[in-house]
């Protein structure tokens, strides 16, 4: 499913002394299929964007096409079930979502305010649990009793469950092990190769967004600043640095190499495997001249 | 979902009613919400409503905003003019519908009332826009102050006070998130049958619990940390000043009393 956003706009609290602009002239589209990751400093409006990508948000200006949907500002809308179906948002801190007495029932909890008969939804739960790597046996459990990292898989598993076309992940890993955070990003990259679903990433880890996405979206002051591929992205690392930003470890480690030796890189590199290659390459060309 | 709220919650600025002393405002709410039944007729109403609006002035709230904070509240005044309206049976009929009989004093009765009502939320609300909830506490404190003689815990009980005002805003915060986390997994909380929307209370309701609990220890456990152990000794860091406009203010309430005695009947 295609998301268009056009000219979108935000304010909180319109009318109040608290009235706040979030996000503005915000054009963005995201391809079915496509894993997108948008990054930014904490109040650039990425957590704002992403609340429009399922209509919990509606624009003070401009509009948002959701598939065959549009939504406009100034028009009151109903009935964005269907969009919520289609949209998982996966917030931050998910396991402070979780309320039902069993992991099951909480699991179950999406599919069925969907439509989902009940008997499908269980077995939409079990795959869903085994998709973020939990054993049927704390179906029966209260959510309650699982530790931190336990809890998060389960409210992940809850929106995975509803089967989105597209998922929208807000830090999904905020707080959570090193090991953790892998295996769950992981899951949901091969969420994305292997069904095709398009993923929207918020985050604050570079390497994430480099190793992941297709495509990076840069916000910075409540609108996008650039966007381009992780290769068009990192090859202007001062840039990014001049913004505040992160960059990969890797390619802070190419432009240390740049200064303090004087090679130079053709291109970014984005994982080590990679940026072995381009220095093996590089110190060669240098021994040769 | 909840931003349009404004009980409880503190607007910055810079105005008269926002450096005046905590104690001055609080003895004026006390003060004012005593008074308010003194008045029974037009003009003692009249005064009541000029003392309201000159303290909005002074606070520099726009009325744009008091407006749209209490319009949740003109239900209940309209709910209680139209009980006044309907069901006293005083002075001469003006109107009937139905076999309903409408009557001069019940519409004058409804009136009063609601004016009453607005008042009353109008300046109590004035107080928590215009002061920190901190100062309130530290305000109510000293108030309460003499009472410690009578063994009553007026530290414990501004602390309890400062907690809850202070905790506000983030269970707002986190209702808006827990509810836009659950609409997102499909939870209607805006339309639908009643019966649906009643039960979708519960997935707010049950995780705003949860982390209320773990938040409270949470908080506990920081506080005896900091070597927290009550009030005995306790210094102030912020120093409560009571200046002129704060007498000022006081003596103006009373003069409004005098006045609400000699204009009622």
């Amino acid at each position: 499913m295609r998301i268009e956003l056009q000219d979108v706009e935000y304010r909180y609290q319109v009318n109040t002394p608290f009235e706040r602009l979030a996000i503005h002239d915000v054009n963005l589209v995201i391809e079915p299929g496509t894993y997108t990751a948008l990054i930014g400093h904490t109040g650039s409006g990425k957590s704002t964007i992403l609340q429009h990508l399922n209509g919990l948000l509606q624009p003070t200006k401009g509009k948002i096409q959701v598939g065959d949907r549009t939504i406009e500002a100034g028009k009151k809308e109903k009935q964005l079930r269907p969009i919520r179906k289609k949209v998982g948002i996966v917030f931050q801190f998910a396991e402070h979502q979780l309320f039902e007495e069993t992991v099951e029932k909480d699991i179950c909890f999406g599919p069925i305010n969907f439509g989902v008969p009940e008997a499908d939804a269980k077995l939409l739960a079990r795959d869903a649990l085994k998709q973020v790597g939990l054993g049927e046996e704390i179906l029966g459990k209260s959510p309650f009793d699982l530790s931190g990292g336990q809890m998060r898989r389960v409210a992940i598993a809850g929106v995975l469950a509803m089967e989105p076309e597209v998922l929208v992940l807000d830090e999904p890993t905020a707080g959570l092990d090193p090991r953790g955070r892998k295996e769950i990003m992981d899951m949901f990259y091969q969420l994305h190769q292997e069904r095709g679903i398009s993923t929207v990433l918020v985050t604050h880890s570079m390497e994430d967004a480099a190793r992941y996405a297709d495509e990076i979206v840069i916000m910075h002051k409540g609108t996008v600043y650039q966007k381009g591929s992780p290769n068009e992205v990192f090859s202007q690392p001062e840039q990014l640095v001049e913004l505040g930003l992160d960059v990969p470890d890797t390619v802070r480690f190419q432009l240390r190499l740049q200064k303090e030796m004087g090679v130079r890189f053709d291109k970014p590199c984005l994982n080590i495997e990679e940026l072995a290659m381009e220095i093996k390459r590089v110190m060669k060309w240098g021994e040769r001249s | 979902m909840m931003e349009k709220m404004i009980f409880g919650r503190y607007v910055p600025a810079e105005s008269p009613l926002h450096r005046m002393d905590p104690r001055s405002k609080l003895l004026m709410v006390f003060f004012f919400v005593c008074i308010v039944f003194l008045a029974n007729n037009t003009m003692t109403y009249v005064i009541l409503g000029i003392f309201t609006l000159v303290l909005i002035i002074l606070s520099k709230i726009p009325f744009r905003f008091l407006y749209n904070g209490l319009k949740p509240v003109f239900w209940l005044i309209l709910f209680t003019l139209f009980l006044h309206v309907f069901f006293t049976k005083e002075g001469e009929v003006l109107y009937s519908i139905a076999g309903l009989d409408i009557y001069e004093g019940g519409v004058r009765q409804g009136l009063f009332i609601s004016l009453r009502f607005t008042y009353l939320i109008l300046i109590t609300s004035l107080l928590t826009l215009t002061t920190t909830p901190i100062s309130i506490t530290d305000g109510m404190e000293q108030l309460l102050n003499p009472f410690k003689k009578l063994k009553m815990p007026v530290h414990e009980l501004a602390l309890m006070m400062s907690i809850s005002l202070r905790f506000i805003p983030t269970i707002m915060e986190e209702t808006d998130k827990i509810m836009k986390a659950q609409a997102a997994r499909g939870v209607d909380f805006s339309s639908g049958p009643i019966k649906d929307r009643i039960k979708s209370i519960v997935p707010l309701l049950v995780p705003l619990f949860v982390s209320a609990f773990k938040r409270a220890e949470e908080l506990a456990i920081a506080m005896e940390a900091r070597g927290y152990r009550g009030g005995e000794g306790r210094t102030k860091y912020r120093r409560l000043r009571w200046q002129t406009v704060d007498s000022l203010l006081i003596v103006s309430l009373l003069a409004v009393t005098v006045l609400l005695v000699i204009f009622r009947t």
